[in-house]
């Protein structure tokens, strides 16, 4: 018996499983991650877009709550949830961004056709202090309280339902 | 009336379907064609005419706008041009799976009344698998979605005058995907009867292989239309932006690509036969998955589908049923099927099954890269799979399938040197490596893209190479196809590499009468006027563009605002010259009184598109010369059988 024939349909068997519990299941589930109440890694990015400066941790260590937005110029929920980071930024939420793995001349693209809500934006090729924060995909959005500490983690695009949890949770960092 | 007509006669094609599966399956159990056995043929005939009268019954109420018709309220409007009238009877879930069904169904009338060539038994599995997936979309469309559901009182008016849909493009471009897909399924069906009566042969290939190639056609031209609308259409000067939708298509065609290659082999060598059912089954699954990722909205994509998890657990739940049973005979029966004729690593056959492997591994990256977040959001992590996986990764897979593909045609078959062609290898690495040096001197490229450059200018010319020492006049047609076809990828890979290294991009805020320079050309803005549409009010700039100082052409792209919905879309212009286009976009007005441009600069665009349209004329040249051979085949040995029946006689 050659053991290799059945694998197209242990394949399949294991999609199938995968695609049938995703129709089961409800859409938006927004679990809290491990990360959150941890301090921010260190890090010093460049700027990855010319009109705003790079970040870096000590930029997130002093002052007021902020949000660290994850996104990239490829991610098409990006797209989607910029309306939204919009309305943070005009609600008076300081937005920093991480563009992951992305090329200047995209980002500059991306900006100028759906707006720049971000104070600045880091430039994170190689997705390590994606990872070093514990996101594991764009968008994701985390709240960082006025020491560099992680309170809250946001993971997918932000839908219009979303805005005033995160303007909540911001406030909740602050006080 | 006509409506009840229509889904009367639907309930009569799926009982006939099930009258193929019960006389097709004796069939096979018996071997021979007597009892209820003789009626499959008759069967698969009556239903396709009853499934083409169903849909006939859907243009119908759609050309007439029956507004008691639930589907017809919804989709369509009496005020709308007739064209978009009858594109909305398939533009909507319900009338979409009809026109599949009845594709379906009129390509098993086709094969009932013309294949012959196939043994019996062969015929009648072949049968009985068409009929088992055509009753599963029949249950889907009676059970679930009924295109003829009436309402209790006619609607006043229909729903459907949405402008953004009435786009002649989007009118065809999904049926032509569709079509490519029933294709494949005719395919499927072939795999799965020859699997259950363990007949692989050159007959079997070359039975399916004319519904591969037309497949292939149409989902080549599919994949081109789709992309060439995404460009002018969305604004963002990209061509394609692996998408799920979009991946849903190019995954079947991927595993068509490599299928239509592997029935070749198995027509002219006898090689290759469990590799050929194998690909049989993935094409027809991609199709299905593709279907199931669209419709049942698993996956955010930017193509909004109207969106049901019932319909979704439903083609889970066929996929289940098809491919999984399908599978199940490949495992149970791969192993009774031989491999078929041995060859040689440097033959025709060799070539050929190392880019089978890459095709199916640039497919298994796609597919990796599109099911992804679903399998990571199981875990409740959602994210979103770009260009910076699906480009590098798939060329890796890519490049040398493309520099074995300007080697393979010269092979011969079974048993072949590199040394005898030793002249053509030295000629095509010339000229990869001259390309690789003129581009790299030329401008700053990025590497991809200039292997993409080098290898396209290489293919080009070893797509002609097998045509060389040749009587061009007495070549077999689908020698042409082969050779059009590669020349069209080399086309198309050039468009591509060239749109990646040599685009010039220009963001620029202007105000009236100023210009400004994106790659050769001058962009004057000249005015902005307000314009208005029937349901939305557009800024347009007029602009003077101009050539290295050529004669300028007026351009005139517009922002629109509609009302309802209320929406913004830009309408880009484009102005095309042989060597490339340039794409403009008109942006918003900036705070001082200036106007925001976005200006694109892209050399050989078009050609990507143009290899796409070179790639399927291939694709019709070879289907041309392979029926002519196949009907020419046939009148000699009906001959020689005429002839021998004499001789029987005078003996």
């Amino acid at each position: 018996m050659n053991w290799r024939v059945w694998l197209p349909l242990m394949l399949f068997a294991l999609f199938l499983g995968v695609a049938a519990y995703q129709l089961t299941q409800p859409k938006d589930d927004v679990v809290a991650s491990g990360m959150i109440g941890q301090e921010l890694p260190y890090f010093e990015l460049p700027p990855a877009h010319s009109e705003n400066p790079g970040v870096t941790t000590a930029d997130l260590r002093h002052g007021k709550p902020r949000l660290l937005n994850i996104w990239a110029s490829w991610c098409l929920p990006c797209i989607a949830e910029a309306p939204q980071l919009e309305a943070l930024k005009e609600q008076g939420a300081e937005i920093v961004g991480i563009a992951i793995r992305d090329d200047p001349e995209d980002v500059a693209q991306f900006l100028a056709r759906h707006g720049n809500p971000y104070s600045r934006i880091g430039r994170d090729d190689l997705s390590e202090v994606q990872l070093g924060i514990g996101s594991s995909g764009v968008p994701e959005t985390f709240v960082i309280d006025g020491n560099g500490v992680i309170t809250y983690q946001h993971i997918g695009d932000i839908r219009a339902d979303d805005v005033p949890v995160l303007l909540e949770k911001l406030r909740e960092a602050g006080a | 009336m006509i409506a009840e007509l229509g889904h009367a006669a639907l309930w009569m094609a799926a009982a006939l379907a099930v009258l193929q599966l019960v006389a097709g399956a004796l069939g096979v159990r018996d071997g021979e064609a007597e009892g209820i056995t003789i009626l499959s043929r008759p069967a698969a005939i009556l239903q396709g005419a009853l499934a083409a009268f169903a849909f006939a019954a859907l243009l119908w109420v759609f050309a007439i706008t029956d507004l008691s018709v639930k589907l017809v309220a919804a989709n369509s409007h009496s005020m709308k041009p007739m064209v978009f009238k009858l594109s909305g009877a398939w533009g909507n879930h319900e009338g979409s799976m009809l026109l599949w069904v009845t594709v379906m169904a009129l390509a098993g009338a086709l094969i009932a009344a013309v294949e012959r060539r196939l043994p019996e038994r062969t015929m009648q599995a072949t049968l009985a698998a068409q009929g088992f997936v055509a009753l599963g979309f029949y249950a889907f469309l009676l059970l679930s979605s009924n295109p003829f559901e009436r309402l209790p009182i006619p609607a006043a008016e229909g729903q459907g005058l949405n402008p953004l849909l009435q786009d002649i493009g989007l009118a065809f471009h999904p049926p032509t995907l569709y079509f490519g897909y029933v294709g494949l399924s005719v395919a499927f069906s072939f795999a799965v009867g020859a699997m259950l009566t363990r007949s692989v042969t050159p007959d079997f290939a070359r039975a399916m292989r004319p519904w591969v190639l037309g497949a292939w056609v149409l989902l080549t031209l599919g994949i081109t239309a789709g992309s060439y609308w995404a460009y002018y259409e969305l604004g963002w000067g990209g061509w394609w932006f692996w998408d799920p939708v979009e991946n849903a298509s190019l995954m079947p065609w991927l595993a068509a690509t490599a299928l239509l290659h592997s029935v070749s082999v198995l027509a002219s060598r006898d090689a290759l036969r469990v590799w050929t059912i194998m690909l049989g089954v993935i094409a027809f699954s991609m199709s299905m998955l593709g279907t199931f990722l669209v419709r049942s909205g698993v996956l955010t994509s930017v193509h909004a589908f109207a969106v049901d998890p019932k319909r979704g657990s439903f083609i889970l739940a066929l996929l289940a049923i098809y491919i999984g049973g399908a599978l199940l005979l490949f495992a149970l029966r791969a192993n009774s099927i031989s491999e078929g004729e041995r060859f040689s690593v440097a033959s025709r056959e060799g070539a050929l099954v190392f880019n089978n492997v890459m095709l199916s591994a640039i497919l298994a990256v796609v597919l990796l890269g599109t099911l992804y977040p679903l399998l990571t959001e199981a875990f409740d992590v959602r994210v979103s799979v770009g260009p910076p996986y699906f480009n590098p990764v798939s060329a890796i897979f890519a490049l040398p399938m493309l520099a074995v593909m300007a080697v393979g045609p010269l092979l011969r078959w079974r048993r072949d040197s590199f040394g005898r062609i030793s002249k053509e290898l030295a000629l095509i690495a010339a000229i990869i490596v001259a390309g690789l040096i003129f581009f790299a001197l030329f401008e700053r490229v990025a590497i991809l893209p200039l292997l993409g450059l080098a290898l396209a200018i290489a293919l080009g010319v070893a797509s002609f190479l097998p045509l060389r020492g040749r009587n061009l006049r007495r070549l077999p047609v689908s020698v042409w196809g082969m050779v059009v076809a590669h020349f069209g990828i080399a086309v198309a890979l050039f468009g591509m590499a060239s749109e990646s290294a040599f685009s010039n991009e220009k963001l620029a805020a202007l105000e009236v009468g100023q210009s400004t320079q994106v790659g050769p050309w001058e962009v004057k803005l000249d005015g902005i006027e307000p314009v208005a549409g029937p349901n939305w009010t557009a800024i347009e700039g007029r602009m003077l563009a101009s050539y290295k100082g050529g004669e300028p052409s007026e351009i005139a792209p517009q922002s629109r605002n509609f009302w309802a919905p209320p929406q913004q879309t830009t309408e880009s212009v484009l102005l095309t010259r042989w060597n490339g286009q340039l794409y403009a976009v008109m942006g918003s007005e900036a705070d001082d009184g200036r106007w925001q441009l976005r200006l694109w600069w892209k050399p050989f665009v078009t050609l990507i598109w143009y290899g796409g349209m070179l790639m399927a004329l291939g694709g019709v040249l070879a289907i041309i010369g392979r029926v002519r051979r196949d009907l020419k085949r046939r009148s000699i040995r009906r001959k020689i059988e005429v002839r021998r029946a004499d001789m029987e006689e005078l003996r």
